[in-house]
């Protein structure tokens, strides 16, 4: 894949590499998506709050009582009002960052195919048993991409089932499709919890070694990267 | 960008990508207590509006089996007010008034001679629990049909016994599975489900299902649209 790669003459550093690893497009999205994700998420406690079961409700057996403190919106209809206005946020940057990894073919960067199984045992032997460190290639492993893949596709799948919560009558057939009703609550419910564990991760990962990650996916850009050094 | 930079050429150019992010700071304005009550209402507006595109007038609500139904004994009562308004369901009848050719009282000999019709429907409440129920009564259409209400008027809107009221849009009053509903599970509506009248629209949430109706108006406008939208919740929420 064609990167935007760059020189940069340095007097004291010498010569530096550097790669346009994010355009615009998706560090606008990722930074949207991050502060959606954090209401929703937010506002979904809170509304779960309301009914923390997924069982009937008489009798009725609480679950998780989730801290007042973790929820946003204050009350049930608060917490409705936040998340029914930051879902359209979310879809709507869901949509523009397909539409975008599809239309530019950026995609190829991080979509993980049959090409990348090869990669996965290494980066599990080196991340889990502290096996050697294989060689990097491209901008991201294996394992990077698999991540990266599930967590788009968990994201598309939150909003097939908060839709059919919201809408069990008028989409019928989707509701229907994830097992009804019950199910789909159930459902989006995990969802958010997959979501929330790819998050932990996520920042892990950035606190132990991802500086230049974190930057590149302010400016685009990421200096001297692993993968181009010979 | 392809040639050569230097050091700082590179560091002006990172800084720019940077500021570009600044249309983000944007969405801090949900943060402002100042901005955030107005925001958060734009934005259950524009989804109330795309609640009306997903609505259709001829899509039916899934039906169950009878064996599907929750026992009666375990179908949730949410109560607003007090558990029975204690309603004289001898004297009762429905003050109909607005946009209609024939307003006046109607009693329940007048809604039971219209053609009843029973169904096995879910009822989801806004907390997100749910039960399947059996409910019996008018098509809301063949009674507005009856007392000659105007099909363009935009509005139904409804007054009960504990002093709760609703408001319901004509298209989804005019779903042939809306009812004027006096029967739950074959027999009459008990005090407790909201007797002698209740609306019950399947492609409606819970808090939209009105029990012990007193009065009905077709309007254009709504000085108040219900109880639980005037609190902060959705004005549409159909399902």
């Amino acid at each position: 894949m064609k990167t935007k790669t760059i020189r940069i003459e340095d007097e004291k550093s010498g010569t530096t590499t550097a790669v346009y690893e994010h355009p615009y497009i998706v560090r606008l999205c990722h930074w949207a998506n991050t502060i959606s994700l954090f209401v929703l998420i937010g506002s979904g406690l809170q509304i779960f709050r309301a009914f923390p079961s997924f069982g009937s409700k008489v009798p009725q057996t609480n679950l998780i009582d989730w801290p007042r403190s973790l929820a946003i919106g204050g009350w049930l209809g608060g917490a409705l009002q936040w998340h029914l206005t930051f879902m359209w946020i979310y879809l709507a940057t869901g949509v523009i960052y397909l539409g975008y990894q599809l239309f530019s073919g950026h995609y190829r960067q991080v979509l993980f195919t049959h090409r990348d199984f090869a990669g996965v045992w290494p980066m599990v032997r080196r991340y889990f048993f502290f096996g050697p460190k294989p060689q990097q290639r491209e901008a991201y492993n294996a394992l990077q991409k698999q991540a990266y893949t599930t967590v788009v596709i968990l994201g598309v799948l939150s909003v097939l089932t908060g839709f059919a919560i919201w809408k069990p009558v008028q989409l019928s057939g989707l509701a229907w499709v994830m097992g009804g009703f019950h199910w789909a609550r159930l459902w989006h419910f995990l969802i958010m919890i997959a979501i929330a564990l790819f998050i932990l991760g996520h920042l892990v990962m950035v606190a132990l070694h991802g500086w230049q990650n974190f930057v590149s996916m302010l400016t685009g850009w990421k200096k001297d990267p692993e993968y181009l050094s010979e | 960008m392809s040639l050569p930079a230097d050091n700082r050429k590179f560091k002006a150019a990172s800084r720019r990508e940077l500021l570009k992010l600044l249309p983000l700071a944007a969405l801090g304005a949900f943060a402002v207590p100042k901005f955030q009550e107005p925001l958060l209402k734009k934005g259950l507006a524009f989804s109330d509006w795309m609640s009306d595109k997903f609505f259709r007038s001829h899509h039916l609500a899934p039906t169950f089996k009878a064996s599907d139904l929750t026992p009666v004994d375990k179908f949730y009562v949410n109560t607003f007010d007090v558990d029975d308004p204690e309603v004289d369901l001898d004297r009762w009848s429905l003050a109909v008034s607005g946009e209609v050719q024939k307003p006046g009282t109607y009693n329940l000999a007048a809604i039971k001679a219209l053609p009843k019709f029973a169904q096995n429907t879910r009822h989801i409440c806004v907390e997100g629990w749910d039960v399947i129920g059996r409910f019996g009564g008018a098509r809301l259409a063949d009674f507005l049909a009856m007392v000659g209400a105007d099909p363009h008027a935009r509005f139904i809107t409804v007054e009960c016994a504990d002093s709760y009221y609703e408001s319901v849009d004509m298209a989804t009053a005019l779903h042939p599975q809306s009812l004027m509903c006096y029967e739950m599970y074959d027999q009459p509506l008990t005090r407790k489900h909201g007797a002698p009248l209740r609306l019950r629209m399947p492609t409606k949430i819970g808090y939209k299902q009105a029990k012990y109706l007193t009065t009905l108006t077709v309007s254009n406008v709504l000085s108040k649209v219900g109880y639980w939208e005037d609190q902060g919740y959705s004005e549409f929420y159909s399902i």
